[in-house]
């Protein structure tokens, strides 16, 4: 094994550890910080690749955290990757819980664990909404209408009637492939003329 | 004697088997990630299975909220630790994510095999937004929770949480202006909540 293999396999490891032992608040918190190390320091994700493997994780079964990983692995390094992402992903929760069960209810009623808790929680949801409005900005600049649309109407869908996520992300596929049809026909008949 | 020890031996190693078996089930079957697994948990390891109680199910949920990692590896970690020690808790963790190992590798090859086409460029291209968008409503409602205390808006806005705007508000400033790594800024919002807390 080459040097460089290692030190990748040792930076996918202690990324994705790193990373899982930060997810306060549930699955859509790795998300922003995935793409803050894989797309902003490392440059081994695109912008739009994150996107993708965002909606790939998220209509998956299981849990988000460890399907973005998984992705990321497989793709950085293959199944071998793939699964010391996974490896680097469980391992942080399954030590803390380990540890946290046997004391479980002290913990749960510590003040100090509850204010520090209470405190990152306004983190997490300051980082997500500056990763929101990063994202956003992409799809502004594109300056087209449909995906300003989709953007808005799936907001809607999920924030005001609850619409399941698999639902608004089928309706999504299928609008982008009929737009993608639509504007191949222009082009055509552009050219035809 | 040779016969009992037999018998509590397959009896040891069953429920192995029935952890790992559980929690496939939660791992296959939870799709939309965190919240959408807790009544599948709730089915598995108290219902079904005898493993835990309402209370103590009641109270893996809220470590789990209160600690890193997914809400079903964390009860798989939990409930596996319960029932059969540490090599439970592997095991149950393992069988969580043995499906999404399955099917996201399966999609990801098939994710980088086909994206250069142009009509799963298309696809692709309309579900950015909505990603945007869902990733939006999650950080909307988790800053309710962060400042109201529970998920949906309550209808009188007295339980307002002004120590916990601040925080928000500072540190999403902290991220625009200097675009500092997520991870300090939530370490230095923990610590910034216990001592504000602490002082008021």
């Amino acid at each position: 094994m080459k040097n460089t293999d290692i030190s990748k396999y040792r930076q996918l490891f202690f990324s994705t550890f790193k990373l899982s032992a930060c997810t306060f608040g549930g699955g859509f918190v790795i998300i922003p910080l995935m793409r803050k190390r894989f797309v902003e320091e490392l440059g081994w994700i695109e912008e739009e690749e994150m996107m993708d493997l965002t909606a790939i994780a998220q209509s998956s079964p299981g849990a988000i955290a460890v399907n973005a990983s998984i992705i990321v692995g497989y793709h950085v390094a293959g199944i071998p990757g793939a699964l010391l992402t996974v490896f680097g992903t469980v391992l942080p929760p399954l030590v803390i819980i380990s540890v946290i069960s046997m004391f479980y209810k002290a913990f749960r009623d510590n003040p100090i664990v509850n204010m520090a808790m209470a405190g990152m929680l306004c983190g997490v949801a300051a980082v997500i909404l500056d990763v929101v409005i990063n994202m956003a900005k992409t799809i502004v600049q594109q300056k087209k209408i449909v995906p300003l649309l989709v953007l808005l109407g799936s907001f809607v869908a999920v924030r005001f009637f609850n619409v399941n996520i698999i639902v608004i992300i089928l309706i999504c596929g299928v609008i982008g492939a009929l737009e993608t049809w639509r504007q191949e026909k222009i082009l055509k008949e552009a050219k035809g003329i | 004697m040779a016969a009992g020890k037999d018998l509590e031996g397959g009896k040891g190693n069953m429920i192995y088997l029935q952890l790992f078996w559980s929690f496939i089930q939660v791992g296959l079957f939870s799709i939309g990630g965190g919240y959408a697994a807790m009544p599948l948990i709730q089915n598995q390891v108290v219902d079904i299975h005898p493993w835990l109680t309402m209370t103590q199910f009641a109270d893996i949920m809220t470590i789990a909220e209160m600690t890193p990692g997914p809400i079903a590896i964390n009860s798989a970690t939990f409930v596996g630790i319960q029932v059969a020690g540490l090599p439970g808790a592997i095991v149950a963790t393992t069988g969580c994510v043995f499906p999404s190992c399955v099917i996201v590798m399966t999609l990801a090859y098939l994710y980088y095999r086909f994206r250069g086409m142009n009509i799963v460029q298309g696809i692709l291209a309309g579900l950015r937004p909505a990603v945007i968008a869902m990733i939006a409503s999650a950080g909307i409602s988790l800053l309710i929770l962060a400042i109201y205390g529970q998920r949906a808006l309550p209808e009188n806005l007295q339980s307002f949480d002004g120590i916990a705007a601040v925080i928000f508000l500072i540190a999403f400033f902290v991220l625009r202006k200097w675009k500092c790594s997520p991870l300090w800024v939530m370490a230095g919002s923990g610590l910034a909540g216990v001592l504000l807390y602490w002082i008021f």
